[in-house]
């Protein structure tokens, strides 16, 4: 019996015959080229984009945000002023926490066991410590010590002063919040320090440079790359932890804007006003975070990796190359994320 | 004859329970290239550390051009020095290592005057003209702006040449400045160390490189189990040695 092609089995088409006839042998690099089609992917994509709409749909529309109050506040002098104060906060306990953690992390790693102890001993304290509970703690400082003065120790005191008129209560937040971000940073300082080859710290004992300069040249510039990814954490979380000094009622953005909520009610705008300052200032840390790791970055790499205007350039400009080509078969496209 | 510029008397050293040293004596003269063979283990790599003081010792004594290292003598006691101090006298002691430990995030530049301008105070114009010089010298003038890990492996190691040069050490120390290279960059090595040679710098090399030691050395030291077997010119210890450990290690190697 001959074989005819309606009684051939599916997809057993004779070459040549059926309408996804394979090219002519040759010359594939004149064929075109279909990309394939992701449908999964894009079904979801349109899922995630109806749920994201609706969701600022719902920013928009429900009355409750009460948008105008939101407007009325976000820039409003009482507000901006909370805001210069959060700042102060952050920057105050910042540099002092860092400035005292990394005290702490050298002496951890100095070869003293008094100094490795106290150091040790300091950490564990602060760190059990919930921060809310040492700000109240030096908030009420003067029942504990009413008067500070300089003198020996165990012996007379030459000159003293009331302790409350010398730490105010910004100054008792931010004691508390360097004590607490110090125990911190001395942490990620000492991870960043040991992180560091051994072989660098014996060429410069080799090459006779002196000790704080092997430090402050040598071992810190290379620590940090491993400190400031962990250290930015650090002070984001710090920068919306002053939220909590409101206990304290100083008037940083939190206890503004909860001061003026309970005089008008308006709970949810106001709350809306701190989110949003407090996303603002989180991005523009985020932002110097990204250069400042790569001012470190400096000799890691053998070319520096493209900084995010140049890679968006860059992207730019394959797109126009791959519009370009679109319609040519066959020519490999520049890769996109090929930034060498 | 020219007079002792390196003189190690009588050292032991131990980690622990184990003894790396057990009693090293070695004279190195001015001018001269000593090149230290042995098998790992037998303690070169810890030798040349005590010498700069990178590791101390537990008995005998050290000194360069007369000078203890890491002690300082009054009457009948030594003091042992501060960490001041020991730094001092390294500038004196130029050290290039197995691994480079060229500082990575700074220039090659910045990696030859860091040393002369912090640790001798010397004005930063004549550091990094001497740095240059230094970097013709190994055949690396264009690469002063480099970042270490932009270089190959042989051009590292002779920056780290130039960088200890740049303190005009009165004795150079090599620990095995080959052994991390791959083979056809050992040879742009060694040519800068003997291009030192003949230019009269005192130099101790601990080496595998027996082509090396046979060419450039004035005196070949072999070491065994923490102690110098036998030393002497290079044909009497490479081509007849006395010691039948000497023999053994050499018939491995060659």
């Amino acid at each position: 019996m001959a074989s005819t092609t309606d009684t051939a089995p599916p997809g057993a088409a004779t070459p040549g015959t059926g309408p996804e006839a394979p090219p002519a042998p040759g010359d594939p690099a004149s064929l075109k080229v279909v990309p394939a089609r992701h449908y999964a992917r894009w079904a979801a994509a349109v899922a995630v984009i109806v749920l994201v709409a609706q969701f600022a749909h719902g920013l928009a529309t429900n009355p409750v945000w009460e948008w105008g109050v939101f407007r009325d506040y976000v820039l409003s002098e009482t507000i901006v002023q909370a805001v210069w104060v959060t700042l102060q906060l952050t920057a105050y306990a910042t540099v002092l926490g860092f400035l005292l953690g990394t005290v702490l992390a050298f002496m951890r790693l100095s070869h003293s066991p008094v100094l490795q102890t106290v150091a040790w001993t300091y950490i564990w304290i602060f760190r059990s410590i919930p921060m809310i509970v040492q700000l109240v703690f030096w908030f009420n400082l003067s029942a504990l010590y009413d008067r500070l003065g300089v003198g020996i120790p165990f012996g007379p005191v030459f000159w003293s002063v009331d302790s409350n008129s010398l730490i105010g209560t910004i100054g008792a937040a931010i004691i508390g919040l360097t004590l607490h971000q110090a125990a911190y940073a001395a942490e990620i300082v000492r991870g960043g320090v040991i992180s560091v080859d051994h072989g660098q710290l014996e060429a410069a004992a080799a090459l006779g440079i002196p000790r704080l300069r092997q430090i402050r040249r040598i071992v810190l510039p290379q620590a940090m790359r491993a400190i400031l990814p962990t250290a930015g954490n650090e002070i984001i979380g710090l920068l919306k932890g002053t939220s909590v000094v409101y206990v304290m009622s100083i008037g940083e953005l939190f206890y503004q804007v909860q001061v003026i909520y309970g005089r008008n009610g308006r709970v949810i705008p106001l709350l809306l006003v701190a989110t949003a300052w407090y996303v603002v200032l989180t991005s523009l840390l985020s932002i110097a975070q990204y250069y400042v790791e790569r001012r470190y970055a400096r000799g890691a790499n053998r070319t520096p990796p493209p900084t995010p205007i140049q890679r968006a350039r860059r992207f730019l400009r394959n797109l126009r190359v791959a519009a370009a080509q679109r319609n040519q078969p066959l020519v490999p496209l520049k890769p996109l994320g090929d930034n060498r | 004859m020219s007079e002792v510029m390196v003189d190690v008397h009588g050292v032991h050293k131990s980690f622990g329970p184990l003894e790396v040293l057990r009693g090293v004596d070695l004279q190195v003269r001015a001018g001269e290239v000593t090149v230290i063979l042995g098998p790992s283990g037998s303690g070169k790599s810890t030798l040349l550390r005590t010498i700069n003081h990178l590791e101390k010792v537990n008995r005998g004594w050290i000194s360069i051009d007369g000078e203890l290292i890491g002690y300082r003598r009054s009457g009948s006691k030594l003091h042992e020095l501060k960490e001041k101090d020991v730094l001092k006298q390294r500038t004196h002691i130029g050290f290039v290592f197995q691994n480079f430990n060229l500082f990575p995030h700074l220039t090659v530049l910045e990696n030859l005057i860091e040393a002369p301008a912090s640790a001798l105070r010397r004005p930063r114009k004549e550091a990094e003209d001497a740095a240059r010089r230094l970097l013709e010298r190994v055949g690396l003038a264009d690469k002063a702006g480099a970042f270490p890990r932009q270089l190959s492996g042989g051009q590292q190691q002779r920056v780290a040449i130039a960088r200890a040069l740049a303190l005009e050490p009165k004795v150079l120390l090599f620990d095995e400045p080959t052994s991390a290279l791959d083979p056809e960059l050992v040879g742009e090595v060694l040519d800068v160390i003997k291009d030192l040679a003949r230019t009269g710098t005192t130099m101790i090399v601990v080496t595998h490189e027996i082509g090396f030691a046979r060419e450039v050395a004035d005196t070949v030291v072999f070491m065994d189990d923490g102690v110098v077997v036998e030393q002497g010119p290079p044909a009497a210890v490479l081509d007849t040695p006395q010691h039948e450990r000497t023999r053994a290690f050499l018939s491995k190697v060659l």
